[in-house]
C-alpha cells in the first residue's frame, strides 16, 4: 500500500501512515468497485470474448473511415468549444469574481444554470431558437457543427468561469500592485503577475472542459443532425442499439486515449506553472472601473445572446399552451400530466432529486476530499511523486469513458449481485461521476498552499490532523462551498450510467422532464418544459445556497507576505521535525 | 384531468449522456407512439377488483383460489423487464397480484432496442423473469441468442391462438404479440389545402417537387419510430431500391430529426408548436389528437406508408420465478388489459375484440395492407441497412 508522509523526509508516525493509507485506499476502493470493474469487464467482453484477448477489432474498426470521421469530429468540436469557453471565461471571471457591482450574485447564479441542464432541455432549447421558423432559424445553424459548439460552450461557460474566478478572489492582490508601482501597465502587470499565476486553474479548467466537450453525447445526439456524431455518441450506438462489443470496446480505447493525452497536456502546462501561491480567502472585490469595459462588454454579450437566450426561450415556451399565454403548465406540476404520463408529480420528483442528490455530494466530497489531500502533497521520492501523478490520472477517468459502458458494465458485475436494485446505486453512481469535478474543483486551491505553512505549523508543535484542520482546511472549506455546488449540479442535473440500470423506484426531476418532453400532447411538452425551468431554477438556487454558505464559512488565514514564486523544485525545507533516514 | 395519484412505482428514465450534466439523449422510446386520446373516463374495472384477468393462469400449478390471499406456491415475485414507457392502470396491477398471489416488480430499462440489447448481454444472469416490449426490429435475433424460454407453458386465453398467427416470429410461439403501433407519415390536410396543394397519398410523391422542403423524417439509429419508417421504405423499394428513394428525399428538401417528439410537436405545423413542416413520420393513431373545435381531425395518415411495430412479451431463460412469468405473459392478453393497452401506452391491443376509445376508432384507422419485413431479414441486415441509409442521406 502505498504511504504519502505528510512532508518530504519526515518520518510519519503509525497514525499518520494509517491515515494517509486509508485516503488512499478508501477512493480506489470505490473507484475500483463502482467505475473500474464495471468498464474492464465490458471491454473484456468485447476484446477478449473467449477469454483469450483479440485485437484483431482494431485493425478493422480503426479501418473504417466513419471511425476517422467520428474521430475528427469529436477532437474539433471539443477544441473549438473548449478555446471559446477559456477566451470567453477569463474576461468573464474578471468581471464576476474580482469586481463589484449590484445583480453580481444573480449574474455568478445565471451562468451556473446551463452546466445543470439536462441536455434534452438544453437540446430542445437549442432546437427551437435554430430550426426553421424558429428565432435564428434564418440562419441555418440547425443539425450544424456550429449549433453543438455553442451548446457546449454554453454548457461549460459557467463552469470556467467559477473555476478561474474562484482561483482569482483569492490571489494576493500586492504583488499586482507592486508591479503597478514600478511602472507596469494594467495589461502588462495581468500578463506577467496575474495571468501566471491564474495558469494552473486555468489549464485545470480547460482539460476538464475538453473532457467534458469530447464525452458529451445527449447535446450532440440532438443537435448535430445526422452528421456523423462524436466517438461517445458512436459508442453508444455499438453499445446499446447493435450490441458490437467489440467495435464499442475498440472505440473505448480510443477515447481513453484522446483523454488521456489531453489530461497529459494539461498537466504538463499546469506544472510548467505551478507555484506555491500565498493565497489569501479574503481578496475584497473592487468597483468596476473604466478599464474593464473590454471584459464587461464580452461577459455581457456572452451572457445575454449565449446563455439568456436559450433559456429565455424554454421559460417562454414553458409559459405557453396551445398559442396561448397561460400558467397551466406549472400549475400543473402537481399532477401526473395528461393522461397520467408519470408515475409521481414533478415535486414529488424533486425531492427525490434532492435526496439523491444530497447522498451524491456526501459520497464525492467525502472520496474527493480525500484524494486532494493526497495529491497535494510533494513527496521528495520519485516512485511516490510517480504514484501521485498516475493516482490523480485515474480519478479523472470516469469524466472520460462513455456513460453507456460503465452503465452496461453495471449490467453484467453489479446487476447479479443486486446492488443495482438498491436506493445507493445512484447517488454511488452519480458520486463516481462527481468526484474528478471535485478534485479540479478543490485542488488547485489546495495546491498552491506553500508547504512551509504546514511545516511551520508542525515545528510549532500541531499535531497531523491539527495541521490539515488549520492549513488546509480553510482552503478546502472555501473552495469547497463550489465543489459541493458542483457536486449537488451534477447529481440533479445528471443521469449518468444508471439510466442504463432498471430505473430507480423514485423518479428524480431529469428522469421526469425527459418523460414529458418525450410524451404527447400539449399539456405533457408544457409541463416538461415548466419543469425544466424548476430544474433550472433550483439547480441554481443550491449552487448560489453553497456559494453563500462559503462566503459565511470563510476564516481569514494569516497568509505568508511572499509573492508566489517558490517552485515544486526547491529543496525540501529541513523543518525540527525532520529527521534524515 | 386526472389527478390520481399513481402509485411510486419505478420511473421511467431516458438514455444517459456524459458526466457533465449533460445528461440525455433524444431517442425517442419507443412509446410516444401515439397522440394522446382524450383521457376516456372508462371505469376499467366497473365491477371492481374481480378476477381481472379472464385467468387460465392455472399455469401456476397452484389453483389460484380467487380468493385474493396467497396460495402455497404461487407466493414471490415476478420482475418484469420491459421499456421505459410501460404503463398500466394500478388497478389491473392491483387485480393481477391479488388474482395470482405474486408481486409484481416493473423494471423499466431504457427504449425497447436497449431492453433487448441488454438482455441479451445479460442472458447468462438474467435481469428479472418476464420481457414485455421485444419488437420486431428485435424479435429474430433475441430468439436466436437464446433469451426467451421456449419450453415454458403459457395458457393463453381461448381463442388468441388464432389472431396471434399473423405476428408469431419463427414460428416461436413462446415469444407472444401483445400489441403493436403503426407507423406511417402524417400530413397537416388543414395546412395543405390552405397552400393549394393535394394530399400525398403515397412514398413516391414526398419526391415531387411540389412538397419541397415540407417533410420531416426521424434517424433510424437513434429511434425506433425512425427505424420503423426505414424499414417501410426497404419493404416497399426494397433492399436495391431504398438508399435511391433516401437521396431523393433529401435532395427534395426532407429534414431528419433524431427523435419523434422532436419531429412532430417542434416542426410538424400541427403538432401545437410553431412548425414549418406539414409532413411528418408519426403513427395511424396520431390523427386521433389533432380534433378541431368541431370534431373534425386536421391531419390525415397516410395508409400507404404504414408498417407495423408488434410488440412481444417472453419468459426468460433462467428466470428465477417462471411460473410467474406466464402468468404475467398470460394476463398481458386478457381483455382487461388489451382495453387499457391504447390509453396507457399508445399501441393498438392484439385482440381484435379489444373495444377501442372512440376517438381512436373513428380517426386512428390501422392500414388494411400494411407493410411487411421479414424479422429474420432485419435481425441479418439491420446494421447493414444503416450504413447504407447513412450513406444515403450524406452522413
Amino acid at each position: 500500500m502505498l504511504q504519502v508522509p505528510v512532508s518530504a523526509g519526515a518520518r510519519a508516525t503509525a497514525g499518520e501512515r494509517i491515515g494517509w493509507a486509508l485516503a488512499v485506499a478508501v477512493p480506489l476502493a470505490f473507484l475500483g468497485v463502482f467505475f473500474a470493474w464495471p468498464v474492464l469487464t465490458l471491454l473484456a467482453r468485447g476484446l477478449a470474448p473467449d477469454g483469450a484477448l483479440d485485437l484483431g477489432g482494431f485493425g478493422e474498426v480503426l479501418a473504417r473511415p466513419r471511425t476517422w470521421r467520428v474521430i475528427g469530429q469529436t477532437l474539433i468540436q471539443a477544441t473549438a468549444a473548449t478555446a471559446i469557453c477559456v477566451a470567453l471565461g477569463i474576461p468573464g471571471a474578471l468581471v464576476l469574481y474580482r469586481r463589484r457591482f449590484p445583480g453580481q450574485g444573480l449574474l455568478r447564479g445565471v451562468v451556473t444554470v446551463p452546466f445543470v441542464l439536462p441536455s434534452v432541455v438544453v437540446g430542445t432549447a437549442f432546437h427551437a431558437l435554430v430550426t426553421t421558423g424558429g428565432p435564428l432559424g434564418g440562419l441555418n445553424l440547425d443539425g450544424t457543427r456550429t449549433a453543438v459548439i455553442a451548446a457546449l460552450v454554453f454548457f461549460n461557460y459557467g463552469y470556467v468561469v467559477r473555476n478561474i474566478g474562484t482561483m482569482w478572489c483569492r490571489l494576493d492582490p500586492r504583488a499586482v500592485e507592486a508591479a503597478r508601482t514600478l511602472g507596469a501597465s494594467p495589461w502588462r502587470a495581468w500578463r506577467t503577475v496575474t495571468l501566471p499565476s491564474l495558469l494552473p486553474a486555468i489549464a485545470s479548467a480547460a482539460a476538464t472542459v475538453f473532457l467534458l466537450c469530447a464525452t458529451a453525447y445527449g447535446v450532440v445526439l440532438v443537435l448535430g443532425g445526422t452528421g456523423a456524431g462524436t466517438i461517445e455518441t458512436e459508442i453508444y450506438l455499438l453499445t446499446a442499439r447493435y450490441l458490437d462489443l467489440r467495435a464499442a470496446a475498440v472505440l473505448s480505447v480510443v477515447q481513453l486515449v484522446v483523454i488521456a493525452a489531453a489530461l497529459w497536456v494539461g498537466e504538463r502546462a499546469r506544472r510548467a506553472r505551478q507555484a506555491h501561491l500565498a493565497l489569501r480567502t479574503d481578496v475584497p472585490a473592487t468597483p468596476l472601473r473604466v478599464a474593464d469595459a473590454p471584459a464587461l462588454g464580452v461577459t455581457a454579450l456572452t451572457i445575454c445572446g449565449l446563455l439568456v437566450a436559450p433559456m429565455a426561450v424554454l421559460v417562454i415556451r414553458s409559459l405557453r399552451r396551445a398559442g396561448h399565454w397561460t400558467l397551466a403548465n406549472y400549475a400543473d406540476l402537481s399532477t401526473t400530466g395528461g393522461d397520467n404520463a408519470l408515475l409521481v408529480s414533478v415535486w414529488e420528483a424533486a425531492g427525490n432529486s434532492l435526496r439523491v442528490a444530497a447522498a451524491a455530494t456526501a459520497i464525492a466530497l467525502t472520496v474527493g476530499v480525500a484524494v486532494c489531500l493526497v495529491l497535494s502533497r510533494n513527496p521528495r521520492r520519485r516512485l511516490l511523486a510517480r504514484g501521485i501523478a498516475l493516482f490523480d490520472a485515474v480519478f479523472m477517468l470516469p469524466l472520460g469513458v462513455s456513460a453507456v459502458t460503465v452503465g452496461f458494465g453495471f449490467l453484467i458485475t453489479l446487476a447479479p449481485t443486486g446492488l443495482t436494485r438498491s436506493w445507493w446505486i445512484l447517488p454511488l453512481a452519480q458520486a463516481v461521476v462527481a468526484v474528478p469535478l471535485v478534485v479540479r474543483t478543490l485542488l488547485p486551491g489546495v495546491r498552491a498552499i506553500d508547504p512551509r505553512q504546514r511545516e511551520v505549523a508542525a515545528t510549532l508543535g500541531a499535531g497531523p490532523g491539527r495541521v490539515l484542520a488549520s492549513v488546509d482546511g480553510p482552503h478546502l472549506l472555501r473552495a469547497g462551498g463550489l465543489a459541493a455546488g458542483f457536486a449537488l449540479a451534477t447529481s440533479v442535473g445528471e443521469f449518468g450510467a444508471t439510466s442504463f440500470l432498471a430505473r430507480p423506484q423514485g423518479p428524480t426531476l431529469p428522469v421526469v422532464v425527459y418523460r414529458l418532453v418525450g410524451s404527447p400532447g400539449a399539456q405533457n411538452q408544457g409541463m416538461g418544459l415548466a419543469a425544466g425551468v424548476v430544474l433550472a431554477v433550483g439547480a441554481a438556487a443550491l449552487m448560489l445556497a453553497c456559494e453563500r454558505l462559503q462566503a459565511s464559512a470563510r476564516r481569514p488565514t494569516r497568509s505568508l507576505a511572499e509573492t508566489g514564486t517558490s517552485n515544486t523544485l526547491r529543496p525540501a525545507q529541513v523543518t525540527h521535525r525532520d529527521r534524515h533516514k | 384531468m386526472s389527478t390520481r395519484k399513481a402509485a411510486v412505482r419505478a420511473a421511467v428514465s431516458p438514455l444517459t449522456a456524459p458526466s457533465n450534466g449533460v445528461a440525455l439523449a433524444a431517442s425517442t422510446r419507443s412509446a410516444h407512439r401515439l397522440a394522446a386520446i382524450r383521457p376516456s373516463r372508462r371505469a376499467l374495472l366497473t365491477g371492481g377488483a374481480t378476477a381481472a384477468v379472464g385467468l387460465a393462469l392455472a399455469a401456476c400449478g397452484s389453483g389460484t383460489g380467487g380468493s385474493g390471499t396467497s396460495s402455497t406456491a404461487s407466493d414471490g415475485t415476478v420482475t418484469v423487464v420491459t421499456y421505459d414507457s410501460f404503463d398500466l392502470p394500478d388497478e389491473l396491477i392491483a387485480a393481477f397480484e391479488a388474482d395470482t398471489g405474486y408481486t409484481l416488480e416493473i423494471a423499466r430499462s431504457g427504449d425497447g432496442g436497449e431492453v433487448a440489447n441488454k438482455l441479451i448481454l445479460t442472458k447468462d444472469a438474467p435481469l428479472g423473469d418476464a420481457v414485455f416490449g421485444i419488437n420486431n426490429t428485435m424479435a429474430s435475433r433475441i430468439l436466436a441468442e437464446g433469451v426467451i424460454d421456449t419450453d415454458v407453458a403459457l395458457n393463453l386465453p381461448d381463442g388468441a391462438a388464432d389472431y396471434l398467427a399473423p405476428y408469431i416470429v419463427d414460428d416461436t410461439p413462446a415469444l407472444v404479440p401483445i400489441d403493436f403501433g403503426e407507423v406511417c407519415v402524417n400530413v397537416d390536410t388543414f395546412w395543405l389545402s390552405d397552400h393549394g396543394l393535394e394530399v400525398p397519398a403515397i412514398f413516391e410523391d414526398l419526391t415531387d417537387p411540389a412538397y419541397k422542403d415540407m417533410f420531416v423524417a426521424i434517424n433510424p439509429t437513434t429511434s425506433s419510430t425512425g427505424m420503423a419508417f426505414l424499414l417501410a421504405t426497404i419493404g416497399h423499394f426494397g433492399e436495391d431500391g431504398f438508399a435511391q428513394y433516401w437521396k431523393d428525399l433529401v435532395a427534395n428538401g426532407t429534414k431528419i430529426d433524431e427523435g419523434w417528439s422532436d419531429a412532430y410537436y417542434t416542426d410538424f405545423t400541427a403538432g401545437g408548436g410553431d412548425g414549418a413542416y406539414p409532413i411528418v413520420v408519426s403513427y395511424s393513431s396520431s390523427p386521433a389528437a389533432t380534433l378541431n373545435d368541431d370534431g373534425i381531425a386536421t391531419t390525415a395518415a397516410m395508409s400507404r406508408t404504414a408498417t407495423r411495430q408488434v410488440e412481444y412479451a417472453g419468459v426468460l431463460a433462467g428466470a428465477a420465478n417462471p411460473d410467474g412469468a406466464a402468468a404475467f405473459v398470460a394476463w398481458m392478453l386478457s381483455r382487461d388489459v388489451q382495453e387499457a393497452i391504447p390509453d396507457a401506452m399508445y399501441m393498438y391491443p392484439v385482440d381484435p375484440d379489444a373495444a377501442l376509445a372512440d376517438d381512436l376508432a373513428n380517426f386512428g384507422a390501422t392500414a388494411e395492407d400494411p407493410i411487411v419485413v421479414d424479422p429474420d431479414d432485419i435481425a441479418a441486415h439491420q446494421q447493414e441497412w444503416l450504413t447504407t441509409w447513412a450513406q444515403a442521406v450524406g452522413q
